[in-house]
């Protein structure tokens, strides 16, 4: 089936298969691998992308079903070499280890904070719920995003 | 100049990671890749009547399919640690095959390989794969695999046992003196199996070039060059000089990535057989039904004290499930990682350890964050509280009363166990106090009492933990049954303009090596960090290794650099001395320049490393360049230890249990980074709450995995945890020049005993003792109804 869709500011076109998953789309067609597939039921959340603005699992959502949408995934959050406020927080706050469920962790913290600027602890945790990670505990995770707030409400 | 040794330094790994520029194994595309997907048995036990793969031989885009009766067939994984039975019969080692032929022996185990075009073309084929199966019975319990009549792992051996092994004092010994104790506390249990979930799957590319005869095998593994010894020698028997293992970013390992997994032999085999490069990456449930699991012991204990409550002696016998083969390290870890640390941190006089290790049908047991050490310490943490409990102490008196007193290894020797080990140094007198006063202990017991008043159920739990690790003097644990060595290699090569490149044989998979290398390697050279680079995860840069597990990479890797480090600056001086035309006992090295003590005079270490490679005006007899590898192996093993104390609310009405606060006191040794030995302390203790709380693999009466998906396994999420209070006493390890001990297990140690002790806190005066892990509110639920 042919989608269009625009990742990252850039439109692309292409014939997928209809049981292509977007995650699977963007790592092998588009070469985008800082979205990670960790497992395949929405569980780990490694492969969270926003689609029209709102973070979702890209391991269980199919290429076809985002046609004409917009899509942002970890390599669009950078402008160039200068990380955004959110990435330079985690590198701050040693908010990753292995690196390997970091562009879920971003993703999300993205929209936690685009949907409440302020979150207290408890709701940070709350919105990183659907997002695993096996390194860090998610201590140094919270702090990162408590640390994002301050700068981008700043 | 700028030092950087004990500083928070930020990681110069995290802006690739951040900015999703990581390199996985499964990021690689190779042209001309193919991928695979494995056939696998949905049953635990089972005969294989027949293999049928001519449909999917004809499905479109497959490239090959290759099965048990194929030459790759005859090939087998090794186990790299030989445990032999206290009779001395040797220790049971069934061929453990890439692909099963006639026997299937746990669910997940692979029939058969199907190599296509496209991942898709690859799974499709796979489902046209008919296996014809005879469904046997299957035990999946080490205790009941050691009953008579149990279905039997490996028909050529008269019962399940891979082997079994003591420790300790004499048997009749400790059980005399257990008779005649004042008290005992007995405890039976079992410390279950969990899964280690890196969140990265395991993913293996291999690519054989024809025209060079060489082999690439990509890998998310966390010691390319054992996997490249394990599979040129023992697995596929090809020359290890034509193997390139590269194993760029790894996303967390835990142990589950030391293993040379079937699947990497098999790929490599196959990618000569078709002359491309073959991918393939587990799926989730693959890595539940595939990847090495951690613990699964069944425990009985019993530990006797006297009436001022020293203990007297303890002894113990445990099941230890090896899974239905034998994995790279599978069995140390219920033995010489496990038996080893029963002394703790107290004066025990009377130790015995009894361990039987079965096969069972189920995926290989091996080590698992901390691997032997967690459930040494969860059983004595455990024990001594309870016994607390019963002779009406408090837990952290009674520990006060039975501590090995403080010794440093330098002016005060180290403490010879009953359980061969000697300790480094320690001090857990001090340990434990900072801890409770951390917590506010005594305050804390008043809140509780009021609590309790009011029908709130607030719980503490201690734990005192001591592990052995920074594994290990190769000759020692040669003694021991360990195949390989246990030194690691550092390479430090300085280039003609000053600048350095370190080469490690450790792995980093999280841990910030590229960091905390280049911090000390920088203090110790004189020059910036931003003059080094750290290399490691590819053997054709890195001269070999051993690899990156048992909270070796800093005590053991680091060591190795420093040495090399050391023959640097060395052979440096003989070169500063004759261009300063000075003795060399008369300059000293400082801040990247050697200076004649007294005087101005002074050359720089680039100009040193400038003429080091342009040697115009040089020393006679002196080589050329500065460039030196060296092996580091350790005298001993250094022995972390600790502080966890948690604070749990059981909600009285569901069970839930909350993790309210968690405080941690680590003594790691001398500390290079404390930001990253923090995040290693939170990191291991959120695994240790979440084996306390919520994970278990379990597999039913059929062999058949329950839990083999992230909607079955209760993973530890952000809001199931506490932010985690660490602070640290330095207790430095007197053998290794950086004093450093280990941090990356301590957190997983300590913590999960502390979790549970907390619990049974919580819930003692409605009469509960004891409480089976995960403790889940069914369990907690039930435990307040009895």
């Amino acid at each position: 089936m042919q989608i269009s869709l625009k990742i990252n500011g850039k439109t692309h076109s292409h014939d997928v298969e209809p049981r292509i998953s977007l995650a699977q789309y963007l790592r092998e067609t588009l070469s985008l691998t800082g979205t990670h597939i960790g497992c395949d039921t929405s569980g780990c959340g490694a492969c969270t992308v926003h689609v029209d603005g709102a973070a979702t699992k890209a391991c269980t959502l199919l290429a076809v079903q985002v046609d004409g949408c917009e899509i942002k995934t970890i390599e669009g959050m950078a402008n160039g070499n200068e990380m955004h406020p959110i990435q330079e927080a985690f590198k701050e706050n040693h908010g990753l280890q292995c690196g390997f469920c970091t562009p879920g962790m971003v993703m999300t913290a993205a929209d936690i904070l685009k949907n409440n600027p302020n979150p207290t602890e408890e709701e940070i945790r709350h919105g990183l719920e659907g997002n695993f990670c096996r390194c860090t505990g998610y201590h140094n995770i919270v702090k990162s995003i408590q640390h994002a707030a301050e700068t981008l409400n700043s | 100049m700028e030092t950087y040794i004990g500083k928070s330094v930020k990681r110069r790994e995290d802006a690739r990671f951040l900015k999703g520029a990581g390199k996985y194994t499964d990021d690689i595309k190779l042209p001309g890749m193919t991928q695979a997907a494995f056939v696998r048995s949905p049953y635990a036990h089972a005969k294989i009547l027949s293999v049928d793969t001519s449909a999917a031989e004809k499905a479109e885009g497959v490239v090959a399919v290759y099965t048990g009766s194929d030459a790759c067939g005859t090939y087998g994984v090794p186990c790299g640690w030989q445990v032999d039975f206290k009779d001395g019969e040797t220790m049971r080692e069934p061929l453990h095959p890439l692909l099963a032929k006639d026997k299937i022996l746990h669910v997940g185990e692979a029939v058969a390989i199907v190599i296509a075009e496209s991942l898709e073309l690859a799974r499709d084929a796979a489902e046209l794969v008919n296996v014809k199966y005879d469904v046997l019975p299957a035990v999946t319990c080490p205790k009941k695999a050691m009953e008579s009549g149990a279905p039997k792992v490996h028909d050529q051996w008269g019962d399940n046992a891979a082997f079994d092994w003591c420790i300790g004092n004499d048997r009749a010994e400790v059980e005399a003196a257990l008779a005649s104790a004042h008290h005992v506390t007995e405890m039976n249990y079992k410390n279950h199996r969990v899964a280690p979930n890196a969140i990265e799957p395991r993913s293996y590319i291999a690519d054989y070039d024809v025209n060079a005869d060489k082999w690439t095998l990509y890998t998310s593994t966390q010691n390319p060059h054992l996997v490249r010894l394990l599979m040129c020698a023992f697995a596929l028997g090809i020359p290890e000089h034509k193997v390139r293992v590269v194993s760029y970013d790894v996303g967390g390992g835990f142990g589950s990535k030391i293993y040379h997994y079937t699947e990497e032999a098999l790929l490599t085999w196959a990618s000569k057989e078709i002359g491309r490069p073959i991918k393939w990456t587990s799926d989730r449930t693959e890595a539940f039904l595939t990847d090495a699991h951690g613990r699964d012991h069944i425990v009985h204990s019993k530990m006797g004290f006297d009436k001022d409550g020293k203990i007297v002696a303890h002894l113990t016998d445990e099941f230890c499930a090896m899974g239905a083969y034998l994995s790279t390290f599978a069995p140390a870890v219920p033995t010489y990682l496990h038996g080893t640390l029963f002394q703790g941190v107290y004066t025990t006089p009377l130790i015995h350890l009894n361990v039987t290790a079965p096969f069972t049908h189920t995926v290989p047991v091996d080590a698992y964050r901390g691997a032997g050490r967690p459930e040494a310490t969860y059983l004595l943490e455990r024990i001594v509280s309870k016994a607390a409990k019963e002779m009406n102490m408090d837990p952290a008196e009674l520990r006060l009363k039975n501590f090995i007193a403080p010794f440093n290894g330098t002016t005060e020797p180290g403490y010879q166990t009953q359980v061969a080990l000697q300790y480094d140094s320690g001090n857990y007198h001090a340990s434990l106090k900072r801890g409770l006063e951390m917590l506010g202990y005594e305050d804390f017991r008043k809140e509780q009492a009021e609590a309790r008043k009011n029908g709130k159920l607030l719980g503490v739990g201690i734990s005192t933990y001591i592990e052995g690790c920074g594994i290990a003097p190769s000759a020692v644990v040669g003694s021991l049954g360990a195949r390989a060595g246990l030194y690691e290699v550092g390479h430090v090569r300085v280039q003609p303009t000053g600048k350095v490149s370190v080469f490690t044989g450790s792995h980093s998979h999280g841990q910030g090596h590229e960091t905390v290398f280049a911090q000390f390697a920088a203090d110790k050279l004189g020059i910036p960090m931003d003059d080094i680079d750290i290399v490691h995860g590819d053997t054709d840069q890195v001269a070999f290794g051993m690899g990156t597990y048992g909270s070796r990479s800093l005590s053991v890797g680091g060591s190795a650099i420093i040495k090399s480090i050391e023959k640097v600056l060395e052979k440096g001086a003989k070169i500063a001395a004759h261009k300063l035309e000075a003795a060399e006992e008369d300059l000293e090295y400082a801040e990247g320049k050697w200076t004649v003590k007294g005087t101005d005079k002074s050359i720089s270490f680039g100009d040193v490393s400038l003429t080091a490679y342009v040697p115009h005006d040089y020393p006679e007899g002196v080589e050329p360049g500065l460039d030196f590898s060296s092996f580091y192996d350790p005298t001993n093993f250094t022995y972390p230890f600790g502080t966890h104390i948690a604070v749990v609310e059981v909600c009285s009405d569901t069970g839930k249990v909350t993790v309210k606060r968690f405080v941690a006191c680590d003594d790691v040794g001398n500390v290079m980074n404390p930001m990253i030995v923090d995040g290693q302390i939170h990191g291991g203790v959120v695994q240790g709450i979440g084996q306390a709380l919520l994970e278990e693999v379990v597999y039913d009466g059929e062999g058949q995995m329950v839990t083999g998906s992230y909607m079955d396994y209760a993973m530890p999420r952000a809001d199931d945890m506490p932010m985690i209070e660490t602070d640290r006493t330095t207790t430095p390890c007197p053998h290794n020049p950086l004093g450093a001990k280990g941090a990356g297990e301590a957190g997983a140690i300590g913590s999960t005993p502390a979790v549970v002790n907390a619990v049974v806190d919580a819930l003692a005066h409605m009469g509960v003792t004891d409480i089976q892990m995960p403790v889940t509110p069914q369990r907690v639920w039930k435990a307040m109804q009895n």
